[in-house]
């Protein structure tokens, strides 16, 4: 670390030509990397989403994490044993897409809402706290997954491949203006380019539909829901599971769509990353895939600062602190954001808290 | 718990056992379970590993190995002791935090930062005498861990910021901050891998067999004067008002934002004397891959002692001991230490879920006993979210 | 039972022999109730009696242990609110079953949606019902208004609208004037009137003896899981009811006797405060508080009082003004300091903020006072001396419990706030503070309590009373205050106070205009 070039750095320049030097940086870096961006967003978002329709209905749901990890190594997994018994196929036309890697996706996604279920049962049905059980289930998913890789990967085993991502048209990605965006949404894999589909349905189901207004009801005030007939234990299962779902999806992109392999912890914090997406967001679909997006930005930043940082004193600057505190920038913004966003951001009224039925009592 | 057993007339005429069992009889099946979980474990993993004959006897072997290797002989019981020293540490400041209705996940980044400390000031004293380094050294980890907890506690009182994602954070955070100091102003110079000097005379003394350090005592230490803080202090008494209900201690004229803050500094604290007895009494040097599972350890060894800092200690000597023997154990039987995690995993679960053991266990419980309806009292539904 | 003179029809709901136990308890024991179509049918008896109990079977959240229920002569049995809704039972709760941040149609809706197709709601036909179902009763109800920013008159119409949207033929309403003002009774009154002209059956349960008997075509008193009695409005009045519902003849009204007001000790002077949100809740209030007298402040729930009194107490920093204690400026002094400064507080929540449930009762009886001698010694706690402490007060304020190591929440109700009452009245007070201190408790306990108010009034202390029950600040306080907007906008003497006269400050803040609706649901508009 050469803090004498910094000192020198900061001392020599005026900052507000450090600030055009970073928004200049930013227009440069954004529409050439969009696809990564996006791509980078796809499991924050997806375990964001797993976070709001378990909050909604009054559920904290800690464990995202370690149902993300699970269904990573699931995906992987099922890919080392099932890929032989198919004759490792060639990738097929569209996404790359094999048989073994779609009983891969299946697999993953199905463990995924069964260690959903599992929290489900602890945390609803016996009123354990909700995130010891989340805790928990991050301790147990860490433990299991390490200790079947150490076990496995003696053989250094192959999995199912990955999916391949969809090439638009250039005439269409070479659009003046638009085309990085077009880039951005159509430059993905089946799991990247379903998550915008995903987030748009979830809006629309929680804001327009009738489990929708019954979720919103249920995380709020759930004796109110009660009495008007509603089973609250029922409707938070359901949510709590279909949460599952897209968080196996996200698991399963880290091990059979942005790589094609397994490693230990190769969750690196999403599943907590994205519980702060989902504050900033407000609890709601788009708004969690728009925070998502933000940090899935400053991810990709960390990285590129290191292979290529930008020219003139702001690269200096850069490049004179350690690699290691960009690798740190995604979690310290996370911290940053949660201080000063979730003040002002409420949450469900009924989140966290177990239900009892008054018959019960 | 302020209801103190003995001083109930009623609960006083019930023998001493079945006090005892009322109190023991969870963890005790839950741990049996998940030993009987793990022999099907390892029999399953057998199946997983292609080209070896299937042998019925292999779970007697590992536990065998990992009982041996953890109580086998003098040196393995030290070996037990050293590894559940930084364990009671951390369980301590995991607990500690609960007690206050906080959720310390953080003790991993605050063990590596305690650690840090202690290894900076350590290489600085390294020639000085060891009356001075140690106890500075010691210092320095507890107060690098203090400032890592001090920092989710202060955005929880100030902002509501969850302490659960910002302690987590800070845990990624610490790892390259870690990185990035041994890799750079604390290398060795001209050293090929990114390592620190030796702590030299900071170092924790070796009191008992080959490696025994000081820090075994330091930890029993700690274990009593938090208990005797939490329940015969005011300090702890609001402590655990602010934890039970927050509300009402604010009515009563405690300030719960303030005991927030120092809850966490302190529970950081002492998980960075977990770190620190770590780096003194054992590594002596840093490493950028210095760390153990210690974090997450501590959050079993917690919810395992219901966060009571006496049972924190038998709680720790328990993963201490598994942690001791499983080296032996992969030796001997193949199976990855990392089966350790797994069944510290199995434990959690069967923990969680005690209400349905405890229903299981109705027949065999001794009829009457309130303590055994309340699974984890400091920790009711709610408190934490 | 029935009048020969009346026409012989089945009856709307009929409950026969109704027992329901629970461990250590009998919440009903054989109760019979019949409600004929038309006919509101009030149901009387004090917290406990196990009026609440008896509609829970009725809706279907408790299982009786015996009897049964009868609707339109034919037995059913009811498996839950939704099959209880299916047959055109619906209840309104004491606290009210509405989401805060739903709108007045979603909350409508809920349950019993209108879909436009399998997946989605349809908004705008649910709407014209819902607009329709108000005028048909005589009110304009904005769909789209959020039911947090409404008036609590106003959501006792939404929770009415939604009972009619399911066509509930037996409406149940659970002590529903609690926290209305006198007007919006009134109103809520003439809504159940109209709805019982069109043939609903209403059961209205309440322990408010002149309401029961203004509204009520019968009336059944229940006392300790059984009834008690059965009586015609015509043929009873206030003290025969009062002695059925209590079982023995009670004095209504505490004998607060004659107060000797000395010198202000609290002086309040131009008090402003704000929400949680930043929006100005206390307006600039001036009032004082002498030795010796009660002053009670009256006043609609939300008009300010939950932040006026937190800033008097030390809780809620004041934007502006200024108290004082015996002339001693105190603005902005913590609780604690307050505390030693000889000011007792009584939390109007005792579960929330008055108890902490998992300790025991000793230490409870010093949450407020642990940290100083003889209870601690600088760090050191002194369990001796707290458990000696404890044994006394358990015996002094008759708290029923088998060990003063109890945890707190073994203890009922009233005996719960005894042990509040105990710890904060058992020492030389100047200011005590009391925000509503018996909701919620059986008749002893609230005797109890108010005796030993007026004894701390006698004994020189000065004694400020909220609540939002205009019933209690009637019937103890010696010069009452209406809050309304954030302002106190009148003093009244408390002996000679209307209770009408005080209802209609508090509902309108004394502007004469019959047209001003409350202030809560002006900010939605």
């Amino acid at each position: 670390m050469d803090i004498t070039a910094l000192a020198n750095g900061l001392y020599g320049i005026p900052l507000l030509g450090i600030l055009f030097q970073i928004v200049g940086f930013l227009i440069e870096v954004i529409p050439s990397n969009a696809p990564n961006i996006m791509n980078q967003a796809t499991p924050l978002a997806l375990a964001a989403l797993c976070g709001v329709l378990c909050e909604r209905s009054g559920v904290v749901n800690i464990g995202i994490e370690g149902t993300m990890l699970a269904a990573a190594f699931t995906a992987w997994v099922v890919g080392v044993a099932v890929n032989p018994m198919f004759g490792s196929p060639a990738p097929g036309p569209i996404f790359g897409l094999t048989l073994p890697l779609v009983i891969c996706l299946v697999a993953a996604v199905l463990v995924a809402v069964l260690i959903s279920t599992l929290h489900a049962w602890l945390s609803i049905s016996l009123r354990a706290d909700q995130i010891i059980s989340g805790t928990i289930i991050n301790i147990a998913a860490f433990g299991v997954t390490g200790y079947l890789d150490q076990l496995i990967s003696k053989s250094s085993p192959a999995g199912a491949g990955s999916f391949a991502a969809f090439t638009p048209p250039t005439e269409l990605t070479d659009l003046p203006v638009i085309g990085w965006l077009i880039a951005m949404f159509f430059n993905q894999g089946p799991i990247a380019m379903s998550t915008i589909v995903i987030i748009v349905g979830a809006q629309l189901w929680l804001f327009r539909s009738r489990w929708g207004l019954r979720t919103r009801a249920v995380g709020e005030h759930p004796r109110a829901a009660e009495t008007v007939g509603i089973d609250v234990i029922r409707l938070r299962y359901r949510n709590v599971m279909l949460g599952g779902f897209f968080a196996g999806l996200g698991g399963a992109w880290l091990s059979i769509e942005a790589t094609n392999s397994f490693q230990i912890g190769m969750t690196t914090g999403r599943g907590f990353i994205a519980l702060a997406a989902m504050i900033m967001g407000r609890w709601t679909p788009i708004g969690a895939f728009g925070s998502a997006l933000l940090f899935a930005l400053f991810l990709q930043i960390s990285q590129l600062i290191k292979i290529a940082p930008p020219a003139g004193d702001l690269g200096t600057i850069m490049s004179s602190v350690p690699a290691q505190l960009w690798d740190a920038l995604p979690y310290i913004l996370t911290i940053v954001i949660l201080a000063g966003v979730v003040g002002r951001s409420i949450p469900p009224a009924a989140d966290g808290q177990p239900y009892e039925r008054e018959a019960a009592a | 718990m302020t209801a103190q057993p003995a001083r109930n007339p009623r609960r006083g005429r019930r023998s001493a056992a079945s006090r005892i069992w009322s109190v023991t009889a969870v963890p005790i099946t839950v741990v049996v379970l998940a030993v009987l979980l793990g022999a099907a474990i390892v029999l399953v993993s057998e199946l997983l590993v292609p080209g070896k004959k299937f042998d019925w006897g292999l779970p007697l072997v590992a536990y065998g190995a990992l009982v041996e290797g953890s109580l086998g002989n003098p040196d393995a019981i030290i070996s037990t002791m050293v590894n559940s020293t930084p364990l009671v540490f951390g369980g301590l400041a995991v607990g500690f935090g609960f007690k206050a209705g906080l959720f310390n996940i953080g003790a991993q980044g605050q063990f590596l930062v305690g650690a840090l400390g202690a290894v900076i000031v350590g290489v600085w004293l390294a020639d000085a005498p060891a009356i001075v380094a140690i106890p500075l050294a010691a210092l320095a980890g507890f107060i690098g861990g203090g400032i890592w907890g001090f920092v989710p506690g202060f955005l929880k009182a100030v902002s509501g910021a969850h302490e659960v994602v910002s302690t987590i954070m800070m845990n990624y955070i610490a790892v390259q901050l870690l990185a990035a100091l041994v890799s750079g102003p604390l290398k060795v110079p001209k050293s090929p891998s990114p390592v620190t000097f030796d702590v030299g005379n900071a170092a924790y003394p070796i009191l008992l067999g080959r490696n025994g350090h000081l820090g075994i005592v330091l930890a029993l230490l700690a274990a009593g004067f938090v208990w005797w803080l939490l329940y015969r202090t005011t300090w702890g008494f609001e402590v655990r008002s602010v934890g039970a209900n927050p509300d009402a201690s604010r009515y009563a004229g405690m300030r719960p934002k303030l005991i927030t803050m120092a809850t966490m500094t302190f529970s950081g604290a002492l998980a960075g004397l977990a770190g620190t007895s770590v780096l003194l009494g054992v590594t002596h040097t840093m490493t950028s891959s210095f760390g153990t599972t210690v974090g997450f350890d501590s959050i079993a060894v917690a919810l395992l002692a219901r966060s009571h800092p006496l049972a924190t200690v038998l709680a720790a000597v328990l993963f201490g001991a598994m942690r001791a023997g499983a080296g032996l154990m992969q030796i001997r039987a193949q199976i990855p230490v990392e089966l350790v995690d797994v069944l510290q995993a199995v434990i959690l679960l069967f923990l969680v879920a005690s209400p349905v053991l405890r229903r299981v266990l109705h027949a065999v419980t001794p009829a009457g006993v309130p303590d055994a309806e309340a699974p984890m009292p400091d920790l009711k539904p709610g408190a934490l979210a | 039972m029935t009048d020969p003179a009346e026409p012989i029809i089945a009856p709307a709901l009929e409950m026969r022999g109704i027992t329901k136990r629970y461990p250590g308890v009998v919440a009903n024991d054989a109760i019979d109730l019949e409600v004929r179509p038309g006919e509101i049918h009030a149901l009387l008896g004090e917290n406990g009696a196990g009026k609440t109990t008896l509609m829970n079977v009725l809706y279907g959240l408790a299982t009786p242990d015996e009897g049964e229920v009868l609707l339109d002569g034919k037995a059913v049995r009811i498996t839950g609110p939704a099959d209880a809704i299916a047959r055109g039972i619906s209840m309104v709760h004491q606290h009210f079953m509405l989401v805060p941040v739903l709108t007045v149609a979603e909350n409508i809706l809920l349950g019993e949606e209108t879909m436009a197709n399998r997946f989605f709601l349809d908004r705008k036909e649910a709407h014209r019902r819902i607009v329709d179902l108000g005028r048909r009763f005589g009110f304009e109800i904005d769909p789209e208004a959020k039911v947090g920013s409404l008036s609590v008159g106003w959501q006792q119409r939404v929770e009415i609208l939604k009972a009619l949207y399911r066509n509930a033929r037996i409406l149940v309403l659970d002590e529903p004037t609690a926290v209305l003002t006198p007007q919006e009774t009134d109103e809520i009154f003439a809504v159940l009137r109209r709805l019982a002209g069109e043939g609903h059956s209403i059961v209205f349960i309440s322990h408010k003896l002149y309401e029961v008997l203004e509204i009520a075509d019968r009336i059944t008193v229940i006392r300790r899981g059984r009834v008690v009695g059965e009586r015609k409005p015509a043929d009873t009045d206030e003290d025969d009811l009062a002695e059925l519902m209590v079982g023995r003849e009670v004095q209504l009204v505490v004998d607060r006797g004659v107060s000797h007001p000395a010198a202000p000790v609290l002086n309040v002077q131009g008090l402003t405060a704000s929400d949680d949100r930043g929006h100005q809740m206390v307006n600039g209030v001036d009032f004082e508080v002498r030795a010796g007298e009660i002053f009670g402040i009256a006043g609609v729930a939300g008009n300010g009082q939950d932040e006026l009194v937190e800033a008097i107490i030390g809780l809620r920093k004041p934007t502006a003004g200024r108290v004082t204690i015996d002339g001693k400026d105190v603005t902005g002094h913590s609780p604690r300091q307050l505390n030693e400064a000889q000011v007792a507080y009584v939390p109007a929540d005792r579960h929330r903020f008055g108890l902490i449930l998992s300790f025991s009762i000793a230490d409870n009886l010093v949450l407020t006072s642990y940290y100083r001698a003889p209870y601690a010694h600088g760090l050191l706690r002194d369990r001796e001396a707290i458990d000696k402490d404890a044994a006394t007060s358990v015996e002094r304020f008759d708290i029923r419990t088998p060990s003063p190591n109890a945890r707190a929440s073994t203890l009922s109700g009233g005996n719960q706030q005894k042990a509040v009452v105990a710890r904060e009245f058992d020492r030389e007070l100047k200011l005590l503070i009391l925000d509503q201190p018996t909701r919620g408790l059986d008749v002893g306990s609230i005797e109890f309590i108010h005796r030993q108010v007026i004894a701390k009034r006698d004994a020189g202390t000065a004694v400020l009373l909220v609540s939002a029950e205009l019933d209690e600040v009637l019937e103890l306080s010696d010069r009452i205050g209406v809050m309304y907007g954030g302002r106190i906008v009148a003093v009244v003497d408390g002996p000679t106070a209307d209770k009408n006269d005080v209802g209609l400050l508090m509902a309108t803040g004394g502007e004469r205009d019959p047209g001003t609706r409350n202030p809560a649901l002006e900010q939605t508009a």
